[in-house]
């Protein structure tokens, strides 16, 4: 086993935990935490997949941004914040057995793809991540469409917060 | 490839063949050397953090027209060794009702975030930790670590004081990241890469000539970032004690204050590497990484000296006027600022060196002015409405 696989099996372990932890923890502000903990470690993973630029956004939008607005959003809602009551519902089984299955059907599709099982060829030196996903945003060949889609939606979702925030006269 | 010219690596590939001859694993060794390298790092950061509570003292007494501490030793240098020994021994309180775990958690994760930063400083042409390609994205990130913390340190503490602090600090950083953001793209316009060391290499002019607008809502959104004064509302001694580290004590509220200053003092890095040139002046860093490293310093240094005279010149805003300032004056001008430098920077690419500047100091004057002017008819409207409604309320007296 080399260095990075262990590593790899520690932040996964540690990732999953904290998912786990996430919807167990009674207190919403500790779910909110452990939710911080597992976006940390799949940043974690970005980066041992040579995807520095991503592990990076990946904080940035989701723990600077978004779990920061749960935890304002649970502070500011409620009073208790912790959560009583039953954890689980009595569909709980179904839940369970989608998960297992997705898990499943997951692992079959990957089982028969030819990359599945070989390592990852060497980087190149000088090989720019980052140019190479701008210029795949922005290039008609590339995917500038589905960029300029998800920006104007982006766009018009933010309108509809302003509107809803507006204060009419 | 002597120690003069390339330090860190003899001293790595020194260290490394020792520990290999007693007998490590090669790779264990490397790891090893790497760890030791972060270590002296850390160590040599936190010494400086000490001398940067002597600076801040002396500094904010010269400008209150004080002497500042001189008592103890020279120039009272002795003073923040004191003071460290004094918060080690004080009393280490927790709040009752106060979450521990997350408690005590905060304060780390809040030099972590700071400590962080230096791993993307370039310090000398050959002596940097990594030169990530998405170095400026990184100290964003760095920075949501540490709103993280001041969020987790002030709901932790079970004080409603400490609970609004954090509220209002975690509202300007979050609000202030925007421009900041924006901000850091006009560098990266100009070099054509995020990473800090081909910023600092491509700086043969420096960029500040480029964009000195720039350059001063870095500034403005630095200061937010960090909590100081004019946006130090967070602290606001007067109505809110002093925020969300009310609760801490001893060398728990330590780390939080030496945080705070080490914060500033590598904003001041950072400014001086996007806008400044970083380790470069005249030619100086290529005869040897020691000055180079000195010169980063005397520029962080001189950075960070703007931002405390900042700080003990102007008073605190409240917090509708700064997020007012930001979401309607800091944030629409720096995307404007950007928009506008990439169409210069389009036009103007052939260009020579000194056309080039010409171009962009004019449109970041055209920038300015505009915004100045929009900035000024807005306010005489408002104040002029305002006028009017008090001539009604007066006609009905």
């Amino acid at each position: 086993m080399t260095a990075e696989q262990i590593i790899f099996l520690i932040v996964g372990a540690a990732t999953l935990l904290s998912a786990l932890l996430v919807v167990t923890v009674r207190d919403l502000v500790h779910a909110a935490l452990w939710l911080v903990a597992a976006l940390f470690g799949v940043a974690i993973l970005y980066t041992l997949l040579n995807a520095g630029f991503l592990a990076v956004v990946q904080v940035v939008v989701y723990i600077g941004a978004i779990a920061i607005l749960f935890i304002f959003a649970v502070m500011l809602t409620r009073r208790q914040a912790a959560d009583t009551g039953a954890a689980l519902n009595k569909n709980w089984w179904a839940g369970a057995l989608m998960a297992v299955l997705t898990f499943a059907g997951l692992a079959f599709l990957l089982q028969g793809w030819s990359g599945f099982s070989k390592t990852a060829s060497a980087i190149p030196s000088g090989f720019d991540a980052i140019e190479q996903l701008g210029g795949a945003l922005t290039s008609p060949v590339g995917y500038v469409l589905p960029f300029e889609v998800a920006s104007v939606l982006l766009l018009a979702a933010l309108v509809g917060a302003v509107y809803l925030a507006f204060n009419k006269k | 490839m002597n120690f003069l010219n390339d330090p860190l690596k003899v001293a790595s590939d020194w260290l490394t063949g020792i520990f290999v001859s007693w007998g490590m694993n090669d790779v264990f060794a490397h790891v090893l050397v790497v760890f030791l390298g972060i270590f002296v790092l850390i160590l040599i950061l936190m010494v400086i953090d000490i001398l940067l509570v002597w600076i801040e003292r002396k500094v904010v007494a010269r400008f209150q027209d004080r002497l500042g501490p001189n008592r103890l030793g020279p120039f009272g240098l002795i003073q923040p060794f004191a003071d460290i020994i004094k918060l080690l021994i004080k009393e280490d309180t927790t709040p009752a009702g106060a979450d521990k775990i997350v408690y005590n958690i905060a304060p780390m994760l809040s030099m972590m975030s700071v400590l962080i930063l230096w791993a993307v400083v370039p310090l000398a042409p050959v002596m940097l930790g990594v030169d990530l390609n998405s170095g400026l994205l990184f100290i964003i990130a760095a920075g949501s670590i540490g709103t993280l913390s001041i969020i987790m340190a002030g709901w932790s503490s079970n004080n409603k004081f400490s609970v609004i602090g954090a509220f209002r600090q975690v509202a300007v950083m979050i609000s202030f990241e925007v421009p900041m953001l924006a901000v850091m793209l006009i560098p990266t316009i100009f070099s054509g890469s995020m990473g800090m060391n081909a910023i600092v290499q491509s700086q043969d002019i420096w960029f500040v000539l480029f964009s000195p607008l720039a350059a001063l809502i870095f500034l403005i959104a630095a200061i937010a970032e960090l909590g100081r004064a004019p946006f130090d509302l967070a602290e606001g001694e007067s109505e809110l004690v002093s925020g969300y580290n009310i609760e801490y004590s001893g060398m728990k509220f330590g780390m939080f204050y030496a945080g705070e200053l080490l914060h500033a003092f590598t904003f001041g890095g950072f400014w001086a590497i996007m806008f400044f040139g970083g380790y470069r002046f005249f030619g100086l860093e290529l005869v040897s990484p020691f000055l180079a490293i000195a010169i980063i310093l005397f520029k962080a240094l001189v950075g960070y000296w703007v931002i405390m005279w900042v700080k003990y010149t102007v008073m605190r805003i409240r917090i509708d006027q700064m997020l007012a300032f930001n979401w309607k004056f800091l944030t629409p001008v720096a995307f404007t600022l950007v928009m506008v430098t990439a169409l210069m920077n389009a036009l103007l690419r052939g260009a020579d060196g000194w056309l080039y500047v010409t171009g962009m100091i004019l449109a970041n004057i055209v920038v300015a002015w505009v915004s100045l002017e929009v900035v000024r008819s807005t306010g005489k409207k408002e104040r002029e409405r305002v006028e009017g409604v008090k001539q009604v309320v007066e006609a009905h007296h």
